[in-house]
């Protein structure tokens, strides 16, 4: 195994035995034995087997904060594109504090299509009726700025352990950047272009170890 | 010109100069279209296919919906060009036929009840027809299904063998599918040892069966090898 490299596997390998661990996202189990369902990382400790997906569209879990769009206004809610095969619903009551009657009021006027939305995952029903909240305390209309989309799974590299890698972004660029979980991530401020070309870089070479480094020095460079 | 008036084994060679067992040279590209979730491009010889790989998206209308598990859509198509004489690009009895077998040789592998309500798209396009487009066309869709992140148990790995002269042969080309006694295509998931295709014409004994599955078994296990591969070159850091 080359060193700068983390190994990669890919569906259908074989992982470990199963041995009482718990079976993670993205393995499946076959006769006491734990196999990988997608190419990517496998992470495997006493207690669980995962493996990390290198690529793949974004499946809701509850309490993931995403960026969403609304692509529809209903009587009492909201329809939000949260890049996902599931359309989430944004009901009224989890997206206004205030008493609304909504035989009066037009909705749109809180929120209204192609507006941009920073929400937390409420609700993931089994059938994948999906609900979002905008009770948190992150949670905020976007106002200005440019989207960028990346592979979901990619995101935890983005943020980095502790959010070290988003935190050098944020402070080489002078950038506002919030990453949602499913993988939109929005940018706002003046030096937004060098923003984007690192997280690209961060998309392309996700896999290797050191990356930090490599963006750290990427960003240094231009100036 | 009927069956076996071509001579298509001479002193142990094949047409194009094979021995009986031997496959062509395969070519395999990953990342080809880079629009689509996952696409591949396999060429086995002269026989060349594409694979492109769209979803899991939702998928409309909305009745064709399964409330428990998502569904897998194959849409196999002969490009004009792809032949001597020229085909005509719409989906004829032999394209629907094809794109239903592909469909129910990769569905054993992917794990669809993990999306409900959804469908995943392969498309394949055949630029390139010189014998084994079904088992080329299957070839590509796994990688560009392992590509576009999908769950799978397993890689699929497809092969065509047949018989020629009384000779068991591998990886038949264009002459030898239309003129061999037997053609049998053949697809497996080589981790698991399961077999999800297997289509046969022309007449065999029961030994002969059995030593031709015993043969594509062994030519899937390489191909399966440079599946793996070309999978893992993807993911390679160049320094």
């Amino acid at each position: 195994m080359n060193e700068k490299e983390r190994p990669i596997v890919l569906p259908g390998e074989f992982l470990c035995q199963r041995e009482g661990k718990k079976i993670g996202d993205n393995v499946y189990e076959e006769d006491g034995k734990v196999f990988s369902k997608v190419i990517g990382i496998p992470k495997i400790t006493d207690s669980e087997v995962s493996v990390i997906a290198l690529s793949g569209k974004y499946m809701p879990k509850v309490g993931d904060r995403v960026i969403g769009t609304i692509i529809g206004v209903e009587v009492a809610g909201w329809f939000v594109d949260i890049n996902s095969p599931y359309v989430a619903f944004l009901p009224l009551g989890e997206a206004v504090e205030e008493f609304v009657d909504t035989s009066r009021v037009d909705i749109s006027k809180y929120y209204d299509v192609n507006e941009v939305i920073f929400c937390r995952i409420l609700k993931v029903a089994k059938n994948k009726i999906i609900q979002v909240t905008m009770h948190d305390l992150q949670a905020k209309k976007l106002v200005g700025g440019v989207i960028v989309k990346i592979t979901p799974s990619k995101v935890p590299r983005v943020i980095g352990k502790g959010g070290s890698m988003i935190n050098l972004i944020k402070n080489k660029t002078n950038c506002e950047i919030l990453v949602g979980q499913n993988g939109v991530i929005w940018i706002k401020g003046k030096d937004k272009s060098k923003a984007i070309e690192a997280i690209l870089l961060i998309e392309k070479e996700s896999h290797i170890i050191g990356l930090t480094e490599k963006v750290e020095k990427m960003l240094s460079e231009e100036k | 010109m009927k069956r076996g008036e071509v001579k298509l084994l001479a002193e142990g060679k094949r047409i194009d100069g094979r021995k009986p067992e031997e496959m062509r040279n395969v070519e395999i590209k990953v990342d080809v279209i880079s629009r689509s979730d996952g696409s591949a491009e396999v060429a086995f010889g002269r026989t060349r296919v594409l694979a492109s790989v769209y979803g899991p998206r939702t998928l409309y209308p909305k009745y064709l919906q399964e409330h428990e598990t998502g569904i897998l859509r194959c849409r196999y198509s002969m490009a004009p060009f792809s032949v001597d004489e020229r085909k005509s690009p719409a989906p004829d009895r032999r394209s629907i036929e094809l794109s239903k077998v592909i469909r129910l040789a990769l569905e054993p592998a992917i794990f669809l009840e993990d999306f409900p309500k959804t469908v995943v798209d392969v498309y394949l396009e055949v630029i390139e027809a010189d014998g084994s487009t079904r088992v080329t066309g299957i070839n590509a869709s796994s990688l560009a299904l392992a590509l576009a992140g999908i769950p799978m148990r397993d890689l699929v790995c497809a092969c065509s063998v047949g018989k020629i002269d009384n000779t068991l042969i591998l990886d038949l080309n264009g002459k030898e599918d239309n003129y061999s006694e037997v053609d049998m295509a053949f697809a497996m998931m080589p981790g698991k040892g399961k077999i999800t295709l297997l289509q046969m014409d022309g007449l065999v004994t029961k030994e002969e069966l059995k030593k031709l599955i015993e043969m594509a078994k062994s030519a899937c296990e390489k191909i399966y090898e440079m599946q793996k591969n070309a999978l893992r070159e993807k993911y390679k850091v160049s320094e």
